[in-house]
Protein backbone atom coordinates (compact mmCIF):
# COMPACT_ATOMS: atom_id res chain seq x y z
CA UNK A 1 0.00 0.00 0.00
CA UNK A 2 1.46 3.15 -0.62
CA UNK A 3 0.80 6.77 0.67
CA UNK A 4 -1.62 8.22 -1.75
CA UNK A 5 -3.66 5.16 -1.14
CA UNK A 6 -6.63 5.96 1.13
CA UNK A 7 -6.17 3.71 4.04
CA UNK A 8 -10.05 3.12 4.44
CA UNK A 9 -11.76 2.33 1.08
CA UNK A 10 -15.51 0.87 0.75
CA UNK A 11 -16.71 0.60 -2.63
CA UNK A 12 -20.37 -0.48 -2.72
CA UNK A 13 -20.83 -2.28 0.22
CA UNK A 14 -23.93 -3.46 1.31
CA UNK A 15 -24.23 -5.41 4.72
CA UNK A 16 -28.31 -7.30 5.36
CA UNK A 17 -29.31 -8.87 8.28
CA UNK A 18 -31.98 -12.27 8.34
CA UNK A 19 -34.79 -10.15 10.71
CA UNK A 20 -34.94 -12.43 14.06
CA UNK A 21 -38.35 -13.15 12.58
CA UNK A 22 -37.45 -14.42 9.74
CA UNK A 23 -39.58 -12.11 7.77
CA UNK A 24 -37.17 -11.28 5.19
CA UNK A 25 -33.78 -9.34 5.16
CA UNK A 26 -32.97 -6.15 6.85
CA UNK A 27 -30.73 -3.90 5.01
CA UNK A 28 -28.11 -1.80 7.13
CA UNK A 29 -25.77 -0.99 4.58
CA UNK A 30 -26.50 0.03 1.01
CA UNK A 31 -24.07 0.14 -1.80
CA UNK A 32 -21.92 2.63 0.87
CA UNK A 33 -18.61 4.28 -1.29
CA UNK A 34 -16.35 6.67 0.32
CA UNK A 35 -12.30 7.04 0.84
CA UNK A 36 -10.32 8.20 3.90
CA UNK A 37 -7.06 9.03 3.52
CA UNK A 38 -3.96 8.58 5.73
CA UNK A 39 -4.24 11.11 8.77
CA UNK A 40 -8.06 12.48 8.10
CA UNK A 41 -10.45 13.03 10.38
CA UNK A 42 -14.05 12.06 9.33
CA UNK A 43 -16.76 12.73 11.35
CA UNK A 44 -20.09 10.45 10.44
CA UNK A 45 -23.20 12.18 11.07
CA UNK A 46 -27.04 10.73 10.76
CA UNK A 47 -30.02 9.61 12.75
CA UNK A 48 -30.58 6.75 15.28
CA UNK A 49 -30.46 3.05 13.61
CA UNK A 50 -28.97 4.94 9.80
CA UNK A 51 -26.73 2.17 10.02
CA UNK A 52 -23.16 4.31 10.92
CA UNK A 53 -22.67 1.81 13.58
CA UNK A 54 -22.55 -1.54 10.81
CA UNK A 55 -20.16 0.49 9.04
CA UNK A 56 -18.26 0.77 11.78
CA UNK A 57 -18.08 -2.85 12.80
CA UNK A 58 -17.41 -3.30 9.61
CA UNK A 59 -14.57 -1.16 9.44
CA UNK A 60 -13.05 -3.15 12.59
CA UNK A 61 -13.87 -6.60 11.09
CA UNK A 62 -16.56 -7.45 13.98
CA UNK A 63 -18.72 -8.21 10.68
CA UNK A 64 -17.98 -8.96 7.13
CA UNK A 65 -19.66 -6.82 4.32
CA UNK A 66 -22.89 -9.13 2.64
CA UNK A 67 -20.98 -7.62 -1.01
CA UNK A 68 -19.09 -4.55 -2.23
CA UNK A 69 -15.27 -4.14 -1.24
CA UNK A 70 -13.76 -2.98 1.91
CA UNK A 71 -10.14 -2.10 2.41
CA UNK A 72 -8.75 -1.07 5.02
CA UNK A 73 -4.67 -0.47 4.65
CA UNK A 74 -5.38 -2.41 1.48
CA UNK A 75 -6.49 -5.58 3.41
CA UNK A 76 -10.12 -6.94 4.31
CA UNK A 77 -9.91 -6.41 8.00
CA UNK A 78 -12.53 -9.58 8.51
CA UNK A 79 -10.90 -11.93 6.55
CA UNK A 80 -7.64 -11.19 7.32
CA UNK A 81 -8.58 -10.52 10.93
CA UNK A 82 -5.55 -10.96 12.46
CA UNK A 83 -3.15 -8.75 10.03
CA UNK A 84 -4.80 -5.84 12.03
CA UNK A 85 -3.46 -6.80 15.61
CA UNK A 86 -2.95 -3.27 17.25
CA UNK A 87 -3.54 -1.73 14.05
CA UNK A 88 -7.28 -0.50 15.00
CA UNK A 89 -8.35 1.25 18.38
CA UNK A 90 -12.24 2.15 19.12
CA UNK A 91 -13.34 4.53 21.63
CA UNK A 92 -17.12 3.30 22.03
CA UNK A 93 -20.06 4.95 23.32
CA UNK A 94 -20.04 3.34 26.55
CA UNK A 95 -16.55 3.34 28.33
CA UNK A 96 -16.88 -0.82 28.18
CA UNK A 97 -13.80 -1.31 30.67
CA UNK A 98 -13.85 -4.24 32.58
CA UNK A 99 -15.04 -4.45 35.68
CA UNK A 100 -12.70 -6.32 37.27
CA UNK A 101 -9.60 -4.43 35.90
CA UNK A 102 -8.19 -1.16 37.84
CA UNK A 103 -8.40 2.05 35.48
CA UNK A 104 -4.36 0.83 35.17
CA UNK A 105 -5.30 -2.52 34.08
CA UNK A 106 -7.80 -1.46 31.63
CA UNK A 107 -5.16 0.95 29.71
CA UNK A 108 -3.08 -2.05 29.27
CA UNK A 109 -5.26 -4.28 28.34
CA UNK A 110 -4.82 -4.21 24.77
CA UNK A 111 -0.71 -4.31 25.21
CA UNK A 112 -1.68 -7.41 27.19
CA UNK A 113 -3.36 -8.78 24.48
CA UNK A 114 -0.71 -7.66 21.73
CA UNK A 115 2.19 -9.52 24.09
CA UNK A 116 4.12 -6.16 24.65
CA UNK A 117 7.29 -6.35 27.15
CA UNK A 118 5.84 -6.28 30.97
CA UNK A 119 7.38 -3.57 31.66
CA UNK A 120 7.01 -1.47 28.72
CA UNK A 121 3.31 -2.22 28.63
CA UNK A 122 3.34 -0.72 32.09
CA UNK A 123 5.28 2.35 31.71
CA UNK A 124 2.46 3.28 28.59
CA UNK A 125 -0.24 2.75 30.49
CA UNK A 126 1.37 4.84 33.21
CA UNK A 127 2.22 7.61 30.62
CA UNK A 128 -1.47 7.46 29.10
CA UNK A 129 -3.49 7.62 32.08
CA UNK A 130 -1.09 11.14 32.97
CA UNK A 131 -1.51 12.46 30.32
CA UNK A 132 -5.10 12.35 30.33
CA UNK A 133 -5.13 13.62 34.36
CA UNK A 134 -6.05 10.28 35.87
CA UNK A 135 -2.69 10.03 37.70
CA UNK A 136 -3.81 8.79 41.25
CA UNK A 137 -6.48 6.94 39.93
CA UNK A 138 -4.52 3.88 38.35
CA UNK A 139 -5.66 1.87 40.92
CA UNK A 140 -9.10 2.31 40.92
CA UNK A 141 -12.13 0.67 39.71
CA UNK A 142 -14.27 1.87 36.86
CA UNK A 143 -17.39 1.99 39.36
CA UNK A 144 -15.34 4.60 41.90
CA UNK A 145 -14.59 6.27 38.17
CA UNK A 146 -16.78 9.36 37.20
CA UNK A 147 -18.42 8.69 33.35
CA UNK A 148 -15.90 11.22 32.12
CA UNK A 149 -13.14 9.92 33.91
CA UNK A 150 -14.32 6.45 32.78
CA UNK A 151 -14.58 7.35 28.97
CA UNK A 152 -10.80 9.25 29.08
CA UNK A 153 -9.29 5.41 30.55
CA UNK A 154 -11.47 4.17 27.28
CA UNK A 155 -9.08 6.88 25.14
CA UNK A 156 -6.18 5.95 27.30
CA UNK A 157 -6.97 2.35 26.20
CA UNK A 158 -7.56 2.95 22.41
CA UNK A 159 -4.25 5.39 21.86
CA UNK A 160 -1.74 2.69 24.09
CA UNK A 161 -1.50 0.28 21.12
CA UNK A 162 -0.39 2.95 18.98
CA UNK A 163 -3.36 2.28 16.56
CA UNK A 164 -2.94 3.38 12.55
CA UNK A 165 -6.58 3.88 12.82
CA UNK A 166 -8.99 5.08 15.65
CA UNK A 167 -12.34 4.49 15.18
CA UNK A 168 -14.80 6.41 17.75
CA UNK A 169 -18.90 6.09 18.07
CA UNK A 170 -20.21 8.58 19.77
CA UNK A 171 -17.72 8.49 22.46
CA UNK A 172 -18.81 11.78 24.38
CA UNK A 173 -22.34 11.43 23.92
CA UNK A 174 -23.42 10.67 27.49
CA UNK A 175 -20.91 13.17 29.21
CA UNK A 176 -21.82 16.75 30.17
CA UNK A 177 -21.49 19.54 27.81
CA UNK A 178 -18.27 20.74 29.72
CA UNK A 179 -16.73 17.42 29.97
CA UNK A 180 -17.35 16.46 26.34
CA UNK A 181 -15.68 19.60 25.11
CA UNK A 182 -12.58 19.15 27.05
CA UNK A 183 -11.89 15.93 26.07
CA UNK A 184 -13.04 16.49 22.45
CA UNK A 185 -10.11 19.40 22.44
CA UNK A 186 -7.65 16.75 24.00
CA UNK A 187 -9.13 13.66 21.95
CA UNK A 188 -8.65 15.90 18.69
CA UNK A 189 -5.28 17.05 19.55
CA UNK A 190 -3.89 13.70 20.22
CA UNK A 191 -5.21 11.87 17.13
CA UNK A 192 -3.83 15.25 15.03
CA UNK A 193 -0.29 14.66 16.80
CA UNK A 194 -0.14 11.19 16.20
CA UNK A 195 -1.29 11.60 12.45
CA UNK A 196 -4.10 9.06 12.64
CA UNK A 197 -6.46 8.42 10.83
CA UNK A 198 -10.02 8.35 12.56
CA UNK A 199 -13.85 7.61 11.85
CA UNK A 200 -15.82 9.88 14.14
CA UNK A 201 -19.30 9.25 14.80
CA UNK A 202 -21.59 11.54 16.27
CA UNK A 203 -25.25 12.77 16.78
CA UNK A 204 -24.05 16.37 16.67
CA UNK A 205 -23.83 18.53 13.84
CA UNK A 206 -21.66 21.14 15.99
CA UNK A 207 -19.23 17.95 17.08
CA UNK A 208 -18.70 16.91 13.74
CA UNK A 209 -17.80 20.16 12.02
CA UNK A 210 -15.73 20.42 15.04
CA UNK A 211 -13.97 17.65 14.68
CA UNK A 212 -13.92 16.83 11.38
CA UNK A 213 -11.36 17.26 8.32
CA UNK A 214 -14.42 16.24 6.36
CA UNK A 215 -18.35 15.10 7.28
CA UNK A 216 -20.14 12.50 5.74
CA UNK A 217 -23.89 12.27 6.47
CA UNK A 218 -26.04 9.23 6.25
CA UNK A 219 -29.15 8.23 5.30
CA UNK A 220 -31.03 5.07 6.23
CA UNK A 221 -30.04 2.55 4.98
CA UNK A 222 -26.36 3.49 5.66
CA UNK A 223 -25.34 5.90 2.28
CA UNK A 224 -23.79 9.20 1.90
CA UNK A 225 -26.66 11.56 1.41
CA UNK A 226 -24.27 14.76 1.79
CA UNK A 227 -20.51 15.05 1.73
CA UNK A 228 -18.62 18.59 2.87
CA UNK A 229 -14.94 19.04 3.61
CA UNK A 230 -14.05 21.33 6.14
CA UNK A 231 -10.54 23.58 6.56
CA UNK A 232 -9.59 25.66 9.32
CA UNK A 233 -9.70 28.65 7.33
CA UNK A 234 -13.23 28.56 7.36
CA UNK A 235 -15.07 31.50 8.41
CA UNK A 236 -17.53 31.68 10.98
CA UNK A 237 -20.67 31.72 8.77
CA UNK A 238 -18.66 29.17 5.99
CA UNK A 239 -19.23 26.81 9.53
CA UNK A 240 -22.43 27.80 9.72
CA UNK A 241 -23.92 27.40 6.10
CA UNK A 242 -22.54 23.52 6.31
CA UNK A 243 -24.32 23.28 9.63
CA UNK A 244 -27.65 24.50 7.76
CA UNK A 245 -26.76 22.43 4.96
CA UNK A 246 -26.15 19.11 7.42
CA UNK A 247 -29.11 20.07 8.94
CA UNK A 248 -31.93 20.42 5.62
CA UNK A 249 -30.17 16.82 4.54
CA UNK A 250 -31.13 15.51 8.39
CA UNK A 251 -34.51 16.94 7.99
CA UNK A 252 -35.09 14.70 4.76
CA UNK A 253 -35.26 11.50 6.80
CA UNK A 254 -36.96 13.43 10.25
CA UNK A 255 -40.57 15.12 10.35
CA UNK A 256 -40.26 18.79 10.92
CA UNK A 257 -41.29 19.23 14.71
CA UNK A 258 -38.55 16.23 15.37
CA UNK A 259 -35.99 19.42 14.47
CA UNK A 260 -37.43 21.68 16.24
CA UNK A 261 -38.79 23.60 12.86
CA UNK B 1 -25.39 -7.19 64.92
CA UNK B 2 -26.07 -9.78 62.24
CA UNK B 3 -23.70 -11.97 63.85
CA UNK B 4 -25.25 -11.81 67.33
CA UNK B 5 -28.70 -12.24 65.66
CA UNK B 6 -27.28 -15.66 64.37
CA UNK B 7 -25.70 -16.66 67.27
CA UNK B 8 -29.07 -16.08 69.22
CA UNK B 9 -30.40 -18.38 66.86
CA UNK B 10 -28.61 -20.91 67.56
CA UNK B 11 -28.18 -20.36 71.54
CA UNK B 12 -31.97 -20.64 71.43
CA UNK B 13 -32.29 -24.10 69.41
CA UNK B 14 -29.56 -25.43 71.87
CA UNK B 15 -31.26 -24.31 74.73
CA UNK B 16 -34.88 -25.84 73.57
CA UNK B 17 -32.82 -29.23 72.74
CA UNK B 18 -31.27 -29.26 76.41
CA UNK B 19 -34.62 -28.86 78.03
CA UNK B 20 -36.10 -31.53 75.72
CA UNK B 21 -32.88 -33.62 77.24
CA UNK B 22 -33.98 -32.58 80.81
CA UNK B 23 -37.49 -34.33 79.74
CA UNK B 24 -37.01 -37.42 77.67
CA UNK B 25 -34.36 -40.31 78.15
CA UNK B 26 -31.10 -40.04 77.90
CA UNK B 27 -30.76 -42.50 74.03
CA UNK B 28 -33.23 -39.99 72.61
CA UNK B 29 -32.06 -36.32 73.52
CA UNK B 30 -28.45 -37.01 74.84
CA UNK B 31 -27.16 -33.48 76.26
CA UNK B 32 -25.78 -30.55 74.68
CA UNK B 33 -22.18 -31.39 76.38
CA UNK B 34 -22.12 -34.47 76.14
CA UNK B 35 -22.52 -33.66 72.17
CA UNK B 36 -20.19 -31.38 72.21
CA UNK B 37 -18.00 -33.75 73.77
CA UNK B 38 -18.04 -36.33 71.27
CA UNK B 39 -17.67 -33.90 68.59
CA UNK B 40 -14.02 -32.95 70.31
CA UNK B 41 -13.43 -36.50 70.70
CA UNK B 42 -13.98 -37.30 67.12
CA UNK B 43 -11.67 -33.83 65.88
CA UNK B 44 -9.05 -35.05 68.24
CA UNK B 45 -8.75 -38.67 67.96
CA UNK B 46 -6.91 -39.54 64.91
CA UNK B 47 -8.65 -42.61 64.06
CA UNK B 48 -11.71 -40.98 63.92
CA UNK B 49 -11.04 -38.08 62.24
CA UNK B 50 -9.35 -39.90 59.56
CA UNK B 51 -13.51 -40.52 58.76
CA UNK B 52 -14.24 -37.07 58.91
CA UNK B 53 -11.43 -36.55 56.26
CA UNK B 54 -12.36 -39.49 53.91
CA UNK B 55 -15.81 -37.65 53.37
CA UNK B 56 -14.22 -34.18 53.39
CA UNK B 57 -11.86 -35.58 50.38
CA UNK B 58 -15.19 -37.22 48.42
CA UNK B 59 -17.07 -34.04 48.64
CA UNK B 60 -14.40 -32.41 47.00
CA UNK B 61 -13.33 -35.25 44.80
CA UNK B 62 -16.44 -35.91 43.35
CA UNK B 63 -17.71 -31.50 43.14
CA UNK B 64 -14.15 -31.72 41.16
CA UNK B 65 -15.16 -33.87 38.80
CA UNK B 66 -18.41 -32.70 38.22
CA UNK B 67 -16.75 -28.81 37.98
CA UNK B 68 -14.16 -29.95 35.30
CA UNK B 69 -16.81 -32.41 33.71
CA UNK B 70 -19.32 -29.68 33.94
CA UNK B 71 -16.86 -27.24 32.78
CA UNK B 72 -16.25 -29.18 29.40
CA UNK B 73 -20.28 -29.50 28.88
CA UNK B 74 -21.00 -25.73 29.24
CA UNK B 75 -18.17 -24.48 27.36
CA UNK B 76 -19.73 -27.16 24.34
CA UNK B 77 -23.24 -26.59 24.84
CA UNK B 78 -22.75 -22.70 24.64
CA UNK B 79 -20.32 -23.17 21.63
CA UNK B 80 -23.08 -25.12 19.98
CA UNK B 81 -26.79 -25.10 19.74
CA UNK B 82 -27.16 -28.30 18.11
CA UNK B 83 -25.59 -29.85 21.70
CA UNK B 84 -27.56 -28.07 23.61
CA UNK B 85 -30.24 -29.57 21.86
CA UNK B 86 -28.51 -33.13 22.45
CA UNK B 87 -26.80 -32.48 25.59
CA UNK B 88 -29.42 -30.06 27.31
CA UNK B 89 -32.40 -32.88 28.23
CA UNK B 90 -29.99 -35.58 29.39
CA UNK B 91 -28.75 -33.56 32.12
CA UNK B 92 -32.22 -32.53 32.91
CA UNK B 93 -33.15 -36.53 32.85
CA UNK B 94 -30.19 -36.86 35.23
CA UNK B 95 -31.51 -33.94 37.61
CA UNK B 96 -34.61 -35.95 37.96
CA UNK B 97 -32.93 -39.64 38.89
CA UNK B 98 -32.63 -39.15 43.00
CA UNK B 99 -29.49 -39.84 44.31
CA UNK B 100 -30.61 -42.47 46.42
CA UNK B 101 -31.15 -43.95 42.44
CA UNK B 102 -27.47 -43.61 41.69
CA UNK B 103 -26.23 -45.18 44.84
CA UNK B 104 -28.22 -48.29 43.46
CA UNK B 105 -27.24 -48.00 40.04
CA UNK B 106 -22.98 -47.67 41.41
CA UNK B 107 -23.26 -50.80 43.46
CA UNK B 108 -24.46 -52.86 40.93
CA UNK B 109 -22.35 -51.71 38.55
CA UNK B 110 -19.09 -51.05 40.07
CA UNK B 111 -17.28 -52.83 42.68
CA UNK B 112 -14.75 -50.14 44.12
CA UNK B 113 -15.88 -48.01 46.63
CA UNK B 114 -13.97 -44.86 46.04
CA UNK B 115 -15.15 -45.42 42.71
CA UNK B 116 -19.09 -45.69 43.17
CA UNK B 117 -18.55 -42.80 45.22
CA UNK B 118 -17.09 -40.64 43.00
CA UNK B 119 -19.12 -41.44 40.55
CA UNK B 120 -22.57 -41.18 42.61
CA UNK B 121 -21.43 -37.48 43.59
CA UNK B 122 -20.32 -36.46 40.05
CA UNK B 123 -23.87 -37.85 38.33
CA UNK B 124 -25.75 -35.95 41.28
CA UNK B 125 -23.92 -32.49 40.91
CA UNK B 126 -22.63 -33.00 37.40
CA UNK B 127 -26.48 -31.02 35.82
CA UNK B 128 -26.30 -28.49 38.41
CA UNK B 129 -23.11 -27.24 37.74
CA UNK B 130 -23.01 -27.77 33.81
CA UNK B 131 -26.31 -25.50 34.25
CA UNK B 132 -24.53 -22.65 36.86
CA UNK B 133 -21.33 -22.63 34.85
CA UNK B 134 -23.42 -22.22 31.22
CA UNK B 135 -25.55 -19.49 32.82
CA UNK B 136 -22.30 -17.80 33.97
CA UNK B 137 -20.92 -18.08 30.14
CA UNK B 138 -24.03 -17.06 28.43
CA UNK B 139 -24.22 -13.55 30.85
CA UNK B 140 -20.41 -13.04 29.03
CA UNK B 141 -20.83 -9.16 27.93
CA UNK B 142 -21.17 -8.44 24.12
CA UNK B 143 -19.75 -5.01 24.52
CA UNK B 144 -16.62 -6.64 26.49
CA UNK B 145 -15.96 -9.31 23.72
CA UNK B 146 -16.21 -6.76 20.87
CA UNK B 147 -14.05 -4.53 22.35
CA UNK B 148 -11.77 -7.40 23.49
CA UNK B 149 -12.04 -8.77 20.04
CA UNK B 150 -10.72 -5.30 18.59
CA UNK B 151 -7.48 -6.06 19.79
CA UNK B 152 -7.58 -9.19 18.09
CA UNK B 153 -6.83 -11.97 21.23
CA UNK B 154 -5.92 -15.51 20.79
CA UNK B 155 -8.61 -18.12 22.11
CA UNK B 156 -6.38 -18.72 25.58
CA UNK B 157 -5.81 -15.25 26.05
CA UNK B 158 -9.83 -14.51 25.17
CA UNK B 159 -10.25 -17.12 27.72
CA UNK B 160 -8.04 -15.79 30.48
CA UNK B 161 -8.63 -11.52 29.87
CA UNK B 162 -12.18 -12.18 29.64
CA UNK B 163 -14.05 -15.86 29.88
CA UNK B 164 -12.43 -16.66 33.42
CA UNK B 165 -13.24 -13.61 35.23
CA UNK B 166 -16.96 -13.09 33.69
CA UNK B 167 -17.51 -17.07 34.92
CA UNK B 168 -15.88 -16.87 38.15
CA UNK B 169 -18.77 -15.30 39.96
CA UNK B 170 -20.73 -17.64 38.68
CA UNK B 171 -18.36 -20.56 39.61
CA UNK B 172 -18.21 -19.81 43.04
CA UNK B 173 -22.14 -19.58 43.27
CA UNK B 174 -22.11 -23.00 41.65
CA UNK B 175 -19.59 -24.16 44.06
CA UNK B 176 -21.73 -22.87 47.13
CA UNK B 177 -25.02 -24.57 46.41
CA UNK B 178 -23.45 -27.73 45.07
CA UNK B 179 -21.56 -28.32 48.12
CA UNK B 180 -24.56 -28.89 50.30
CA UNK B 181 -25.96 -31.30 48.03
CA UNK B 182 -22.46 -32.78 47.61
CA UNK B 183 -22.40 -33.28 51.26
CA UNK B 184 -25.95 -35.14 51.95
CA UNK B 185 -25.61 -37.32 49.01
CA UNK B 186 -22.25 -38.47 49.99
CA UNK B 187 -23.62 -39.14 53.47
CA UNK B 188 -26.19 -41.43 51.63
CA UNK B 189 -23.88 -43.04 49.52
CA UNK B 190 -21.39 -43.57 52.52
CA UNK B 191 -24.56 -44.69 54.28
CA UNK B 192 -25.40 -47.70 51.77
CA UNK B 193 -22.52 -48.29 50.07
CA UNK B 194 -19.08 -47.48 51.54
CA UNK B 195 -17.00 -48.77 55.00
CA UNK B 196 -15.65 -45.49 56.17
CA UNK B 197 -16.60 -41.74 56.73
CA UNK B 198 -19.17 -39.65 57.93
CA UNK B 199 -22.47 -41.46 56.62
CA UNK B 200 -20.65 -45.22 57.53
CA UNK B 201 -20.06 -43.86 61.33
CA UNK B 202 -24.22 -42.29 61.02
CA UNK B 203 -25.24 -46.23 60.34
CA UNK B 204 -22.90 -47.53 63.21
CA UNK B 205 -24.53 -44.87 65.21
CA UNK B 206 -27.95 -45.70 64.35
CA UNK B 207 -26.64 -49.74 65.32
CA UNK B 208 -25.54 -48.95 68.55
CA UNK B 209 -28.86 -46.49 68.96
CA UNK B 210 -26.06 -43.61 69.96
CA UNK B 211 -28.40 -40.33 69.58
CA UNK B 212 -25.00 -38.61 70.88
CA UNK B 213 -22.69 -39.79 68.50
CA UNK B 214 -25.49 -39.59 65.80
CA UNK B 215 -25.74 -36.15 66.48
CA UNK B 216 -21.76 -35.73 66.99
CA UNK B 217 -20.76 -37.41 63.70
CA UNK B 218 -23.48 -34.79 61.62
CA UNK B 219 -21.68 -32.05 63.28
CA UNK B 220 -18.93 -32.90 61.71
CA UNK B 221 -20.57 -32.39 58.35
CA UNK B 222 -22.34 -29.39 59.26
CA UNK B 223 -18.62 -27.96 60.47
CA UNK B 224 -17.05 -29.14 57.25
CA UNK B 225 -19.50 -27.20 54.98
CA UNK B 226 -19.88 -24.21 57.30
CA UNK B 227 -16.00 -23.92 56.94
CA UNK B 228 -15.52 -24.13 53.65
CA UNK B 229 -18.80 -22.13 52.72
CA UNK B 230 -17.38 -19.16 54.65
CA UNK B 231 -14.01 -19.92 52.61
CA UNK B 232 -15.80 -19.43 49.73
CA UNK B 233 -17.01 -16.70 50.64
CA UNK B 234 -13.58 -14.87 51.79
CA UNK B 235 -12.22 -16.07 48.55
CA UNK B 236 -15.26 -14.33 46.80
CA UNK B 237 -14.95 -11.16 48.63
CA UNK B 238 -11.52 -10.86 47.33
CA UNK B 239 -12.34 -12.27 43.52
CA UNK B 240 -15.46 -9.51 43.65
CA UNK B 241 -13.64 -6.69 45.80
CA UNK B 242 -14.21 -5.06 42.32
CA UNK B 243 -18.13 -4.46 42.60
CA UNK B 244 -19.32 -1.38 43.95
CA UNK B 245 -21.33 -1.99 47.09
CA UNK B 246 -24.02 0.13 48.09
CA UNK B 247 -23.93 1.63 51.52
CA UNK B 248 -27.83 0.40 51.92
CA UNK B 249 -26.93 -2.98 51.05
CA UNK B 250 -24.29 -3.05 53.91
Amino acid sequence: MSDVDPVIRFKDVSKTFKRPDGRGDFVAVDRLSFEIAKGEIVAVLGKTGCGKSTMFNIVAGLIEASSGEVKVIGRNPFREFDFFRGKIGIVFQNDRLMPWRTAFDNVRLGLQILDTDPEHAEDIARAWLKRLGLSGHENDYPHALSGGMRQRVSIARAFAVDPEILLCDEPFSSLDEITARDLRTEFVRLVRRSNKTAIFITHQINEATEIGDRVLVFHRPARIAYETRLGPAMTEEAHRSVNDDIMRVLAVEHPPRALGA
Amino acid sequence: MRLLQAAAGMIALAAGWQILSMVFPHYLFPSIPEIISRTIEILTTGSLLIDVLLTAGRIFGGLFGAFILGGILAMIIGHSRTAENFIAPVLTFFQGIPALSWVVFAIIWFHGIEFRVLFMMVMTTLPGLTFLILDALRSMSKDLFEMSMVFRPSRWTLFRFLIVPTIVPGILTAWKVNLGNAARVVVVAELVGATGGVGYELLRQQQLFDMAGAMAWTLQLVLFVLVVQQTITAIENWALRYRAVSERAM
